[in-house]
């Protein structure tokens, strides 16, 4: 008890007006907490059909609650959920695999592949499946292929990059450099609209990219650029010992690179790429602008249906504290990682 | 290292600079017969046609007959405008936010790191359409607009507030330049001098006429008006900026050794002089770079607006202006360039501010 009082005192009552600060906070808080909770909770609806449902003068989360399945998987044929709902486990199964560190690195690699590529098997089809067209798309299914593509074809793209930032080669330095510069240097709405108007003129007559592939490749090449710059951070923190003993070994430069310098600069940058996953998993919003569905373009064109009108502050409250669960829980999970790498 | 010649290291250039070169020469080669191919000409004449469409806010005279040139100019002030609107407000809440984190007050740091882990979690996409379709939208019309004192009006209208009338920017300019002066006199430690500037500050400041907004029939008439887009822009740019920007506030001042702020206090200086006087100077060696890269970013961010219609350079440029010519390459090339000399321009003086304090840290 007395141990309470003296935090108390120190960190709430130090001084008189710290005391008062400390009370307003409070009063503040505790009033919010109770008002949000009354039209969050309280005095929310849960179900219905349509707005005329909600009459308790709280939240009508029913809207959420009947949408549900385009908000998860966008205009998917029905009949066909399950293979969204699969894909998207298998997905989670292949991440959750990958962050555990169970399995040897070579074995762990394979069944992550294999898991994703069973997966995008599942979503596109062919091979006995119906076909789906990636205009069906959407939803949180979509916002996660886009995060999930965009960071397996952007992290090669981008350990390439950092390491011809770094190369010995002038012409490899200068245009790794500069390739770099450009993407990091331009905001992702104008590459998604270059992704979108401009670069079907890029393809030679009859050829022609798929909507979500290219706006794959905008955002990957995007990503790429910014993982470059993370890594150079991780290769510029290595001990040059480090490179002189794997050369006295008489190691050439990609052995070198492989198995000296990579495995321990990449363990230093986890936080800086989980940043960048982080920022990439916020940034498939980004789409909405050239048309697609991802999980908040869906629900902001769902405020359009005439039987839902008015309700955009339950459904972009619903889009943010999702959004926020998973950015934190990334947050939180490298964190973790991080720790680890560092006590192996 | 290599002192002779290395032919490999040569060769291994030479063969990416001709790869560059071949997917360069390719890549222009099928957009030329693209181009040809669908009749779409090219070349950056179509600047001077009649853009013959409206936008709804500019700094700059501008009608629909204008140019795509003006259209262009009127996006980038529209760009550059609620960038640095963002940009002050980012810097005073994140400062603000920073400072609370690491207050002795427990209440108030867990309330500060709350703010900074719900903003910076959130897309920031997300929060400009909260703002604009969940908050200002939801304001009342006109009518029953929210006042504060008579001068300043909040509708879902936007922001009415009181303009200066024609004489207004001399007046502006010669109190700001004044009150300029009072405080480099005050930071002499001039203290009668600052007071009578301050004083002469004032007076053209009260000079100026103010046109206060009215409500006239439906709408207010007289004064400015600060469109909701721009209100939403600003608003959800400024504090989702702000979020990052506290966290580096806070890395800077926690980075000054706490030796520092004992050495300040043994000389007997008040809490105050120590943290403006020993602390931050020093913290601010660290702050200013990731702090301009924050900049960077809202600027970069601002483009956002094409989504809720604010008619900035992507959405009045790459949008509009875009979808009526139909030059996809030039329009595209030409906005991503104004960001791509915005970025290196900073980074350019970033560099050589760098060079500053290490040859000032070098003379030591």
């Amino acid at each position: 008890m007395k141990r309470h009082a003296v935090w108390l005192r120190a960190n709430l009552f130090a001084t008189r007006p710290q005391g008062v600060l400390s009370l307003t906070i409070l009063f503040l808080a505790g009033w919010a907490l109770w008002s949000i909770a009354g039209w969050a909770v309280f005095d929310a609806t849960w179900s219905g059909d349509s707005r005329d449902a909600c009459s308790g003068g709280g939240a009508c989360w029913a809207f959420i609650a009947a949408r549900s399945r385009q908000i998860i998987f966008g205009f998917f044929p029905q009949m066909e959920i399950w293979r969204g709902g699969l894909a998207i486990g298998l997905a989670f199964g292949a991440v959750l695999l990958l962050w555990s560190g169970k399995l040897r690195p070579g074995a762990r690699l394979g069944a992550v592949t294999g898991l994703l590529v069973l997966a995008a098997w599942l979503l596109s089809g062919g091979f006995g499946l119906p076909k789906i067209g990636t205009d069906l798309w959407g939803g949180f299914l979509l916002t996660f292929v886009i995060t999930i593509a965009g960071c397996l074809a952007a992290f090669p793209l981008g350990v390439l990059l950092a390491l011809g930032r770094q190369s010995q080669l002038t012409v490899v330095r200068i245009l790794s450099t500069c390739f770099i510069e450009f993407w990091r240097g331009i905001p992702l709405i104008t590459v998604l609209f270059m992704a979108a108007v401009m670069l079907p003129l890029f393809f030679p007559a009859g050829l022609e990219a798929d909507k979500l592939v290219r706006a794959l490749a905008g955002v990957a090449l995007f990503a790429a650029a910014y993982i470059a710059e993370v890594v150079r951070g991780g290769l510029q923190a290595l001990p040059r010992g480090q490179y002189e003993a794997a050369w006295s070994l008489g190691m050439g430069y990609w052995q070198t690179m492989i198995l000296v310098i990579l495995p321990q600069a990449l363990r230093h940058v986890i936080p800086g790429l989980a940043n960048v996953v982080i920022a990439l998993f916020k940034d498939t919003t980004l789409v909405l602008i050239i048309g697609m569905f991802d999980f908040l373009g869906i629900l902001h064109a769902a405020l359009s249906d005439p039987a839902w009108l008015g309700l955009a502050m339950e459904a972009y409250l619903f889009a943010g504290l999702v959004f926020w669960i998973f950015c934190f829980g990334m947050s939180r999970a490298a964190r973790a990682l991080e720790h680890r790498g560092r006590s192996a | 290292m290599h002192r002779r010649l290395d032919w490999r290291a040569v060769s291994w250039q030479a063969l990416t600079l001709v790869a560059a070169g071949l997917a360069a020469w390719w890549v222009l080669d099928t957009l030329f017969a693209n181009l040809a191919a669908r009749g779409i000409s090219s070349g950056f004449g179509f600047l001077s046609d009649t853009a013959g469409f409206g936008i709804s806010m500019s700094l700059i005279p501008y009608s629909e007959t204008s140019s795509f040139g003006r259209a262009f100019l009127v996006g980038l002030l529209n760009t550059l405008l609620v960038s640095g609107i963002g940009i002050l407000f980012a810097t005073l809440i994140g400062f603000a936010v920073g400072a609370a984190r690491l207050s002795r007050n427990y209440l108030a740091a867990r309330l500060a790191a709350a703010y900074v882990e719900t903003l910076r979690n959130v897309p920031l996409l997300l929060q400009i359409f909260f703002w604009y379709f969940a908050v200002l939208a939801a304001l009342p019309r006109p009518r029953g607009s929210l006042a504060f004192g008579d001068i300043l009006f909040l509708n879902n209208r936007g922001l009415y507030l009181p303009a200066p009338e024609a004489n207004g920017p001399y007046f502006l300019l010669a109190g700001a330049v004044l009150a300029i002066a009072a405080v480099f006199l005050w930071r002499r430690g001039a203290g009668v001098a600052t007071l009578v500037l301050s004083v002469c500050a004032i007076v053209p400041l009260a000079l100026i006429s103010w046109e206060i907004p009215a409500l006239r029939g439906f709408n207010f008439q007289g004064g400015m008006v600060l469109i909701p887009e721009l209100l939403a822009l600003a608003i959800a740019l400024s504090t989702y900026t702000a979020a990052f920007i506290a966290e580096i506030v806070r890395a800077g001042i926690q980075s000054v050794p706490a030796g520092q702020v004992e050495a300040g206090k043994a000389i007997g200086l008040s809490d105050r002089d120590v943290m403006w006087r020993v602390v931050m100077p020093q913290a601010m060696r660290l702050i200013v770079p990731p702090l301009t890269n924050q900049y960077l970013n809202l600027a970069k961010n601002s483009s956002l607006a094409a989504a809720i219609a604010y008619p900035d350079l992507v959405s009045v440029f790459a949008g509009t202006a875009l979808n009526i010519t139909g030059q996809a390459v030039e329009v595209i090339t030409l906005t991503m360039l104004v960001y791509l000399a915005i970025s290196l321009a900073i980074a350019g003086m970033m560099a050589i501010r760098n060079r500053m304090i290490l040859a000032e840290d070098g003379s030591l």
